[in-house]
């Protein structure tokens, strides 16, 4: 189909989508007049009930934890399809760059992007922590801190060169708590079961509300969440930069 | 103010749709899907949104009366983020072993069968 005919195509789509989107979103409630008794319903309850202040938290690992562990699985297995579709191919070969001029060497990056990288890492990995463990207070939690740390390991990424990092780099330690992040949502889903109640039950104490711990399963959901998020997070860059810096065609011999 | 808060989702949808149809290069088309699709979170978080209303998180609550937004459609926002990064590096992944199979990023230029 020729560049004209697919536009005059999708103008003709475009404008009956338009009609229908508008016909839709005219029946909404108008912008602010009001939400639903759900909501107001859980944002009076959940607190009491779960002991968080952070009623998204409550509702992300609580009252709709089973659509998370469902959202948990699409990134694992987001991670294992993409580190399946950047594996090295039949006509490629994975090998680090070899130095071919010797005395010539790369040069090391400048004392004062190191520097930067050092501490950006290190604050970015301190607000990470932060963001996991508050997960049950203030907003954040287990998706935003796992995305920040998965960043404190860019940020190494452009401090250093890539080979080195490759070297170093504790590849099983990631895809370990990528497994391990996602499996522990269930194991503590579990815990519901063993306790004699439905899956997902909120088992442990609660604690005290305000406090950082407290919730009871859905800090812990907190907490595995953001491992699986940093490992699988941290993974994805490496899939990627290893296409540029250590998988190559391989050359005739 | 519903129809500017309303309009904004169906128009971020469409003109992302506009992208992709007219698209000539592949990680092009990935950002325009990624922009249709936040036009879902836009409209989710304008469903919760409650005029004069506060952040669903009650830590110091005296210094915020008044009602609260919706947190379910915040939560669900959260899940819609996470699974848009996903596609989002699926496609590219994609779109890395398309270049280097087809030597293009160009859509047009790419065949189903190569002769």
């Amino acid at each position: 189909m020729s560049r004209r005919a697919r536009l005059a195509l999708f103008a003709v789509a475009a404008a009956a989508l338009a009609v229908t989107l508008g016909i839709g979103l005219a029946g909404l409630p108008s912008f602010g007049s009001q939400v639903s008794s759900y909501a107001k319903l859980l944002n009076v309850l959940a607190p009491r009930q779960r002991h968080v202040t952070d009623v998204v938290s409550a509702v992300t690992f609580d009252y709709r934890g089973i659509d998370t562990l469902f959202e948990e699985f699409i990134l694992l297995g987001a991670v294992a399809g993409i580190s399946m579709l950047l594996r090295p191919l039949s006509d490629e070969v994975r090998e680090l760059p070899e130095d071919k001029v010797p005395d010539r060497a790369i040069p090391p990056p400048s004392p004062a992007v190191w520097l930067l990288a050092v501490l950006l890492s290190s604050l970015l990995a301190l607000i990470g922590l932060e963001t996991v463990t508050h997960g049950v207070l203030t907003p954040g939690g287990g998706f935003q801190a796992g995305v920040v740390l998965a960043s404190a390991i860019y940020v190494v990424y452009l401090g250093t060169n890539y080979t080195t990092v490759e070297r170093y780099q504790p590849d099983a330690l990631l895809e370990a708590s990528d497994g391990v992040g996602a499996f522990g949502f269930v194991v503590i889903g579990l815990l519901g079961l063993l306790a004699g109640d439905v899956f997902l039950t909120n088992v442990v104490g609660l604690g005290v509300t305000g406090n950082m711990i407290a919730g009871g399963t859905i800090a812990l959901l907190n907490l595995t969440v953001g491992l699986e998020v940093a490992g699988g997070f941290a993974i994805l860059a490496s899939e990627f930069l290893d296409q540029t810096a250590v998988i190559r065609t391989r050359t005739k011999q | 103010m519903s129809v500017l808060a309303y309009g904004v989702v169906a128009w971020l949808f469409l003109i992302g749709l506009y992208g992709v149809v007219t698209s000539r290069n592949l990680i092009h088309m990935v950002v325009c899907v990624s922009v249709a699709q936040s036009a879902t979170d836009v409209l989710l978080l304008e469903i919760g949104y409650r005029a004069g209303g506060h952040a669903p998180v009650f830590v110091s609550l005296p210094a915020h009366p008044g009602p609260a937004v919706d947190a379910v459609t915040q939560a669900l926002a959260l899940t819609d983020v996470v699974v848009g990064a996903t596609v989002t590096a699926l496609l590219l992944a994609l779109a890395v072993q398309v270049h280097k199979r087809a030597g293009t990023l160009d859509p047009d230029a790419l065949r189903a069968t190569k002769e």
